[in-house]
């Protein structure tokens, strides 16, 4: 068995991302994901790789556009504010389809807001944040070993299907430390006859770009990427089912949310309460099949650091037939158990 | 144990440091010692010293720390009353040092004054389980880049080699190697090995200093309650 380690969640991102084959990483430092940064700075150079710390994230953001056009495997990663700057990048990115993988590690907002954990990003994320139509996969780890994961599975979904993957992260588990094993991942390499690596005058030159001035040829590159997202609907979801078997509340939450309402679900069980939970690990696509087997649920409860954003499309999948209550602390602060453990006590009790 | 008057704790971020100057801080009060501990940390904003403030204030403890830690604002400023430490010399101080170069580029300003009471301890604080100290080589590395940008030089090792929740006698008792090789190489003695305190029962004949450590909220549940539930 391979070797456990203590990481930061920020820092197996970065290890994660060396070891899934990128030697490419341009950012720009915010609390609380530098240590992205700050271990790439370490790394990079030992193994051939490119740190760079660019002048702004918007500079960051087009240094991945254009290194992902040449064909490498690339990312960047900021917070919450700094993904605001980095949208219009995202959206070029998108409507040029190369892969680069965006990590946010979010703090509370909006505005330049605070520095402590938040989910607040979801409809930037899920929804556009980003102009013109396009979507990015959206991952959602909820410890140290799926920050992990989910950036060698991100990096490999990005390339699959020429669009960036997003992993979205709050700084809480950006900066906890929990041992993880990295197994020897199988990394695909994906061959890119799109990518600018030169003609060697053997071939008609490529060419890597958003702008489509003619409205019939801009619509239908439109429905090709909407078809490639049908797709990607339709295989690429991914959820955990915690308890759900006999479930008759359903508690829904992502990331850190998602691990204090587990210690709440299993306080309820003790208490007699048929509760589960829905984890969606990936935010787009939604995991709707997740909500569809929930059958047996009389109610949803969506818990989340934010205003409540992931509820409405918790909404969508469960097709509005059925109550879902919101329980929620914004700004930085962390729902407790208890907090949750009331939230399934009144759902018991149909309020 | 021999308890100098000033006791600093530095080394690479996540090594450990917050939880052991806490509990060293605690120890000494429980021996009836006057403590005041200072929290230096201008890198990390998240799990700080003023976490435990409740317990230190509980155990009469001064605590100083920056005036906006665990505030939202991410201001890198150190408070005034740090200097009472070095200055005020009727009491015991411990130092929770900021993690890396980076962190410890706070404790320069201290160490003219530091190094001419000479009654300190600058332990080196490490676990052989994080990436970037998993060798004696890239350990070295760290530890001189912290002397540099600190102006103290380490006088010696704090083993805290762990794996979190996971950790068990073993983990320790593997890290046993690495840290005589490091001590070895730096000709720094080791000061102490820690552990959380039922590990630290499971290691007869070793000089492990026992510690309380947090329990968080976002801690998963234990997996053999659950497992029960279903």
């Amino acid at each position: 068995m391979a070797e456990r380690i203590l990481m930061k969640g920020n820092e197996a991102i970065a290890e994660a991302a060396i070891r899934a084959g990128c030697r490419h990483y341009f950012g720009y430092p915010i609390t609380p994901q530098t240590e992205i940064a700050a271990y790439m700075a370490k790394k990079m150079p030992k193994i051939g790789g490119v740190f760079l710390q660019a002048e702004s994230e918007i500079a960051s953001i087009n240094m991945v556009y254009g290194a992902a056009a040449a064909g490498m495997r690339v990312m960047t990663s900021s917070s919450s504010p700094g993904i605001s700057l980095k949208a219009e990048g995202l959206s070029y990115i998108a409507g040029s389809d190369v892969p680069a993988l965006v990590v946010n590690v979010q703090r509370g907002g909006p505005g330049l807001g605070g520095i402590q954990p938040s989910q607040s990003d979801y409809f930037q994320a899920t929804k556009g944040g980003g102009h013109g139509d396009y979507r990015m996969i959206v991952l959602a780890p909820a410890s140290v070993q799926e920050m992990a994961s989910l950036t060698i599975k991100g990096f490999d979904l990005a390339d699959k299907y020429r669009m960036t993957s997003m992993i979205l992260a709050d700084g809480t588990i950006g900066q906890m430390m929990e041992p993880i094993t990295f197994e020897d991942a199988e990394i695909t390499t994906y061959e890119k006859p799109w990518a600018l690596t030169g003609t060697e005058c053997k071939r008609k030159h490529n060419v890597v770009n958003s702008l489509y001035l003619k409205p019939d040829e801009l619509e239908r590159k439109n429905f090709e990427r909407y078809e490639k997202y049908a797709e990607i609907e339709k295989n690429e979801a991914m959820w955990e089912d915690y308890m759900m078997d006999d479930a008759e509340i359903c508690v829904v939450a992502f990331g850190i949310a998602s691990r204090v309402a587990k210690n709440a679900v299993a306080m309820a069980r003790a208490e007699g309460i048929k509760v589960g939970l829905i984890r969606p690990i990936t935010l787009w696509p939604f995991p709707n099949a997740a909500f569809e087997a929930a059958d047996k649920a009389k109610a949803f409860i969506s818990v989340e650091l934010s205003m409540g954003q992931m509820i409405e499309d918790v909404k969508l999948a469960t097709k509005c037939q059925k109550p879902v209550y919101l329980c929620n602390r914004t700004g930085g602060m962390i729902p407790s158990p208890d907090e949750i453990l009331a939230s399934i006590r009144n759902a018991m009790k149909g309020e | 144990m021999e308890h100098k008057r000033l006791t600093l704790f530095a080394g690479h971020y996540g090594s450990g440091k917050t939880n052991i100057a806490v509990n060293y801080a605690l120890y000494l009060a429980r021996m009836g010692k006057k403590v005041t501990i200072a929290d230096l940390d201008i890198v990390n904003p998240y799990f700080r010293t003023k976490d435990s403030e409740r317990e230190l204030n509980e155990a009469g403890i001064r605590l100083i720390s920056p005036q906006y830690a665990n505030s939202n604002v991410d201001l890198p400023a150190l408070p005034a009353e740090s200097y009472s430490l070095v200055q005020d010399k009727s009491g015991y101080g411990v130092m929770d040092i900021g993690g890396d170069d980076r962190g410890a580029y706070a404790l320069g300003r201290y160490a003219g004054a530091i190094k001419a009471e000479n009654n300190y301890r600058m332990a080196f604080v490490v676990n052989c389980h994080r990436p970037l100290t998993s060798t004696v080589e890239d350990t070295v590395e760290i530890m001189k880049e912290i002397e540099a940008a600190a102006g103290i030089s380490f006088t010696c090792i704090v083993n805290n080699s762990n794996l979190g929740p996971e950790t068990t006698r073993d983990t320790i008792i593997e890290s046993l190697d690495f840290v005589d090789r490091l001590s070895k190489t730096t000709g720094l003695e080791v000061w102490m090995h820690t552990a959380e305190e039922s590990v630290a029962r499971e290691l007869d004949g070793l000089q492990v200093f026992p510690m309380k450590l947090q329990k968080k909220i976002f801690d998963l549940p234990d997996t053999n309650v659950t497992a029960g539930l279903k």
